[in-house]
């Protein structure tokens, strides 16, 4: 008994995982059925973080078409609650701050109500607010006409309109021509234009707008500013948005509004993050279950290859060579489960985002922990089988045939 | 009893209990040595599985001293035990546990997976052991594409692919018709002639008849053992 004692063998990775790759090779459809379930907890949770961030990244473009330095100063209530309004020359004092680049100011005129016809009663006004505007007020708000022409210096002086796109769309008109008018105010005024949606100022959406001297000479307009617009320098729209009060109104600036409409739609936006987190649990579960089936098949395999753990065994596999065999398979497993989730779920997003005309967004991070997701519940689930692997008795597993 | 040195297989008083009080083996007293061809005959129930089992490290007695090329097998642990295997023992099983989905060639090339050595000595020394069973042309060939006793020779070159100083078989012609076991026993004559000790569990006293020694076992005990004149 002179020689050293006997050191088992090592098993390097790669053959660790030829080992797992074998066991897989061996029952193809079981390895699919298992696997699947895995795939479908990624990829819904890829789907849904992708779909998110796409809808985000689309909603991202959109604000930087229409631009994040839109403001909007509106007359609050006085401070025994009646409707204020922003005094006349508040336009030329905002045109006054330095970093505004633009700036046009609208007026409500509340008792003008819209009718498709004269025929239609008083109470049915459909909830159109009218609105005497300036001819700069396109370009400040970042709308565009779908139909006709915006109001110019000339049409701004006759009774003309332009509609919003929910107005038109209420009033049952598709397109501009020169018969169609709209009783409004107790007076035709012919339609002329009709906008695309607004998503900075949404309130022009519901509304039908006159020219200024227009609303004063028809309508009784005071000419008092309800609401003002202004773009600023992109840079300096929080230092504006400060002096905004105090310039409108210097006398009452706690009665004046002030708003960056480009935050509401961000809040939108954040509001959806609140169902991709319920989605989010929904594949959270998926993947549990996914793993839950994973580690059932390992406990079968184990159970269906005794006779090969026993072959191992007496071929000078260690108990700890067996363990790392059926944990590599387990992880190779869901691996594959994890690598399909994820094509699965990135097409999903794609097809979604393509369909919904957005850029297709998967971020890395969630592919990233997707894979990582995987290799956890694969090994979570391959250890206990492969532990009791381990624990057969050379002996016993050979004579298991 | 032979010299201690010469042994690959020395056993002293050996028992193996079962939990239930069944003894599988009694006080079994038995020397290999090196180069032998030795047949353990009995029949079923008699305890020569156990004694392969015991044997081949793959059990461990409940009794007495087990010497296995010169390590007392109680004082090894269970890596140990393993790293014996896979260095010094070889077996053939009745079944031939052919993994099912692998060729000819990487079943035996598995016979060197827990040995440390590289994929691609694996591979060569696996097939230079297949071709020295007379299987040079069936190096790809899976499992289900072979006859049974092609089968059984694949199982015996990834026992002997590891140059093993104890090769057990545990009746390796219990599956195969009489042809094949006829071929199968004379390939088991010449790996003895070329220096491998060899053990074959079998229960036919036909086969034992013509090895050089037989050791009868019956009910866990050894009953007989003589050494014979060989009629090959």
């Amino acid at each position: 008994m002179t020689t050293s004692s006997p050191q088992p063998g090592r098993l390097s990775p790669s053959d660790a995982l030829r080992l797992g790759g074998y066991g897989l090779a061996a029952r193809p459809l079981r390895v699919v059925l298992s696997a699947l379930g895995i795939a479908i907890g990624i990829a819904a949770m890829l789907a849904v973080v992708g779909i998110s961030a796409s809808s985000r990244a689309k909603l991202d473009r959109q604000l930087a078409a229409l631009g994040t330095n839109l403001l909007t100063a509106g007359p609050g209530q006085t401070l025994f609650g009646e409707n204020a309004t922003l005094p006349d020359e508040s336009v030329p004092m905002i045109r006054r701050i330095r970093q505004v680049e633009s700036v046009t100011a609208i007026g409500q005129l509340p008792d003008a109500k819209v009718y498709r016809t004269d025929k239609i009663p008083a109470p049915e006004s459909g909830g159109i607010g009218t609105y005497a505007v300036r001819t700069d007020l396109l370009g400040t708000v970042g709308a565009t006409v779908a139909s006709g022409t915006f109001l110019n210096d000339a049409t701004a002086q006759y009774p003309a309109v332009v509609l919003g796109a929910r107005t038109a769309e209420g009033l049952g008109i598709g397109a501009v021509n020169a018969d169609v008018q709209i009783w409004l105010g107790g007076r035709w005024f012919t339609v002329i234009g009709i906008l695309d949606p607004v998503p900075l100022a949404p309130e022009l959406d519901f509304g039908a707008l006159v020219g200024w001297q227009a609303g004063l000479r028809y309508l009784g307009f005071g000419g008092h500013i309800t609401t003002v617009y202004l773009r600023t320098d992109p840079d300096a729209v929080e230092a504006v948005r400060s002096l905004l009060a105090r310039t409108a109104n210097p006398a009452r600036p706690n009665e004046v509004n002030v708003s960056r409409p480009s935050d509401a739609l961000a809040a939108k936006a954040a509001a959806e993050t609140t169902f991709t987190g319920l989605l989010l649990g929904l594949g959270t579960v998926a993947l549990l279950v996914g793993g839950i089936g994973v580690a059932n098949t390992m406990v079968i395999s184990v159970l269906e290859r005794r006779a090969e753990i026993g072959l191992r065994r007496s071929l000078g596999a260690t108990r700890g060579h067996i363990r790392i065999q059926f944990v590599a398979e387990s992880l190779l497993l869901s691996l594959l489960g994890g690598g399909a989730g994820i094509l699965l779920g990135s097409s999903v997003t794609a097809v979604f985002a393509t369909l919904q005309n957005w850029p297709t967004v998967v971020p890395l991070w969630v592919i990233t922990g997707g894979i990582t997701a995987a290799l956890v519940i694969g090994g979570a689930a391959g250890l206990y089988p492969a532990i009791r692997a381990a624990r057969v008795a050379p002996t016993e597993a050979l004579a298991a045939i | 009893m032979s010299d201690p040195a010469e042994a690959i297989v020395t056993l002293r008083g050996v028992g193996r209990e079962y939990p239930g009080g069944i003894a599988a083996l009694r006080d079994i007293d038995l020397d290999i040595d090196r180069g032998e061809l030795v047949a353990i005959v009995g029949p079923s129930g008699s305890g020569k599985s156990t004694m392969l089992n015991v044997m081949g490290t793959l059990d461990r007695a409940s009794a007495g001293r087990v010497i296995i090329d010169g390590f007392d097998v109680a004082g090894l642990s269970d890596g140990q035990l393993s790293g014996l295997r896979a260095s010094r023992i070889g077996f053939v099983f009745q079944h031939f546990h052919l993994a099912p989905g692998v060729s000819a060639l990487g079943n035996v090339a598995d016979g060197l997976l827990y040995t440390g050595a590289g994929r691609r000595e694996r591979r060569e020394r696996a097939e230079a052991a297949l071709r020295g069973v007379g299987l040079g042309h069936r190096l790809a060939h899976r499992p289900h594409a072979l006859s049974g006793g092609e089968k059984q020779r694949t199982a015996i070159a990834r026992a002997v692919v590891r140059e093993p100083a104890l090769l057990l078989a545990d009746e390796p012609t219990g599956a195969l018709d009489s042809h094949s076991g006829e071929e199968l026993m004379r390939l088991l004559l010449d790996l003895h002639r070329t220096g491998t000790t060899i053990v074959v569990i079998t229960h036919e006293r036909g086969i034992a008849s013509r090895l050089p020694r037989q050791v009868s076992m019956l009910d866990g005990q050894v009953v007989d053992d003589r050494t014979a004149v060989v009629v090959a």
